[in-house]
């Protein structure tokens, strides 16, 4: 992303609605201006904000007489007065940031929006997550302080020694050169992304160990990581997770609860789902 | 639609945790999702009835996570906006925008309302999965009230590593609510400095916000409320 200088009158709505704070004002030329190495392309100040189309000579002038009389206006905070912010063309492995941080861009690997996984939101379908089985979204950079993915793997790498097996259509996944070592393409390895999901599956009985290595590699990597631990419920709606979590001490006041109301409903799909169940 | 799943409140939080935080009531998602190939045929009209029926039961926001929630940003804005703004939500925008794959979202600030759609969406039998993303003990009760055996369960457990990176709680309650990270801590420090300054009301300070969250699951009701808490406003 960048800001066009002739446009920009540096009003400064644009620097807090950057979640990564990559936005400031240069005082020696007087214009909104984007750190590009800390930028995550995420569009959230070019889509999120509003757009008036003033003239920019004109809202200069304004603003320059309101200075000298020490007026201050007061204007809608989510609006770029004269549309200065313009997204760039962005070439590979640039490109990967916003692949990564903008909800709007579905992933190539899984042709879904966001962070592109479906987790056990379609389980019911799916049968990706089995009785007996743990699945695991381990979150970089979220909330709100982006990750490198050379953080990312050395948390990947780290796991992939402890025998787990990375979800196939996910899109972190997608850009291994080697899952079974965990290992990420290295041209990619330096670039900020606001967030990636890496997803792994385990049996229930080592939730308390795979928690524990991402809780001891957490404090190795230089971002936050959110986790989400599931699993299928039994015939009754029970599940075996909570007396797990509950035992190791894991706060388990929220989480998502798929109700079981989906099914397949294409004939010619119910054949490769049954095989999968 | 992880982006629902780690919602901060004082459940979450660091060192000082409140031995017995309040619970959150005022903050219920109900969302559905299809299956490329197994279950999206005929898509559109699923997802278009699932909000519809959201409708009737007062939400407050409902959201296409391609496309926005109620409310959202102009590109045709003029000067006059900065007195006399429409910040009317605008629920049919979201049911005709609807394309095609996405994931739909319905928002409740009560416990009822999300349990009588829940309800219905049983007896609509869509055929899409459904999820409700709350906290889990409610979510459980809406499932044994409604006859519904879970499926699946994912249980948020909170942030690790450099947590000293986030932002204070009440920041971090307001910004979590985009949990695609689309509304910045800065920007909802700056909503509540404002509404404590008298620049902006809360109900102000949280539309705005709502609008950078682009699959409308932000709750400007909850965020309306920590607000005014943040601001001593109501206790």
């Amino acid at each position: 992303m960048r800001i066009d200088r002739d446009k920009c009158v540096a009003c400064g709505n644009c620097l807090p609605v950057c979640p990564v704070g990559a936005i400031r004002i240069d005082p020696d030329i007087g214009r909104a201006v984007v750190n590009e190495d800390e930028c995550v392309e995420c569009f959230a100040c070019f889509r999120g904000m509003s757009k008036e189309h003033l003239n920019p000579v004109m809202v200069r002038t304004i603003r320059r007489i309101a200075r000298l009389f020490r007026f201050r206006f007061d204007p809608e905070p989510d609006i770029c007065p004269t549309d200065a912010i313009v997204p760039q063309e962005l070439a590979w492995p640039r490109s990967v940031r916003r692949a990564f941080s903008d909800p709007q861009v579905p992933h190539e690997s899984t042709g879904i929006h966001g962070r592109g996984t479906a987790e056990v939101k379609t389980n019911d379908v799916t049968n990706r997550v089995k009785e007996g089985e743990a699945g695991y979204v381990v979150e970089f950079g979220r909330p709100g302080v982006g990750a490198r993915f050379r953080d990312i793997q050395r948390v990947t790498t780290a796991l992939a020694d402890c025998g787990v097996e990375f979800e196939q259509n996910n899109p972190v996944t997608s850009l291994m050169t080697d899952p079974s070592r965990g290992l990420i393409r290295d041209d990619i390895l330096n670039e900020k992304i606001l967030s990636a999901i890496v997803e792994i599956k385990t049996r229930l009985e080592q939730v308390p160990t795979i928690l524990k290595k991402i809780r001891d590699l957490a404090q190795e990597v230089n971002t936050v990581i959110s986790v989400g631990v599931s699993t299928r419920c039994d015939a009754a709606g029970n599940d075996a997770l909570r007396e797990i979590l509950e035992r190791e001490g894991y706060p388990m006041y929220r989480g998502k609860t798929n109700l079981g109301l989906g099914r397949v409903t294409r004939a010619s799909a119910e054949a490769s789902v049954e095989g999968r169940a | 639609m992880t982006n629902t799943l780690h919602r901060y409140s004082e459940h979450y939080a660091f060192d000082g945790r409140p031995a017995s935080p309040e619970p959150i009531k005022d903050d219920y998602i109900v969302f559905a999702m299809a299956s490329r190939g197994l279950n999206d045929e005929n898509l559109v009209d699923k997802y278009r009835r699932f909000l519809r029926l959201a409708l009737k039961h007062n939400p407050v926001n409902i959201g296409d996570a391609s496309k926005g929630g109620m409310l959202r940003p102009r590109t045709d804005m003029n000067p006059t906006a900065h007195w006399r703004r429409d910040h009317a939500p605008d629920p049919e925008q979201v049911i005709a925008g609807i394309e095609g794959h996405t994931t739909v979202a319905a928002v409740f600030d009560n416990y009822g309302a999300m349990k009588a759609f829940v309800e219905e969406l049983k007896r609509a039998n869509l055929g899409i999965s459904i999820n409700i993303s709350a906290p889990m003990e409610d979510a459980r009760l809406c499932c044994q009230e409604a006859g519904i055996t879970r499926h699946s369960v994912e249980y948020s457990i909170g942030f690790r590593g450099r947590v000293d990176k986030l932002p204070d709680g009440t920041t971090l309650e307001l910004s979590t609510m985009c949990g695609h990270g689309m509304v910045s801590a800065n920007f909802a420090r700056k909503m509540t400095e404002w509404v404590k300054e008298n620049r902006r009301t809360p109900g102000e300070a949280a539309r705005y916000m709502a609008r950078f969250c682009i699959c409308g699951v932000f709750n400007t009701n909850r965020a309306e409320r920590i607000i005014q808490q943040a601001c001593n406003l109501k206790r």
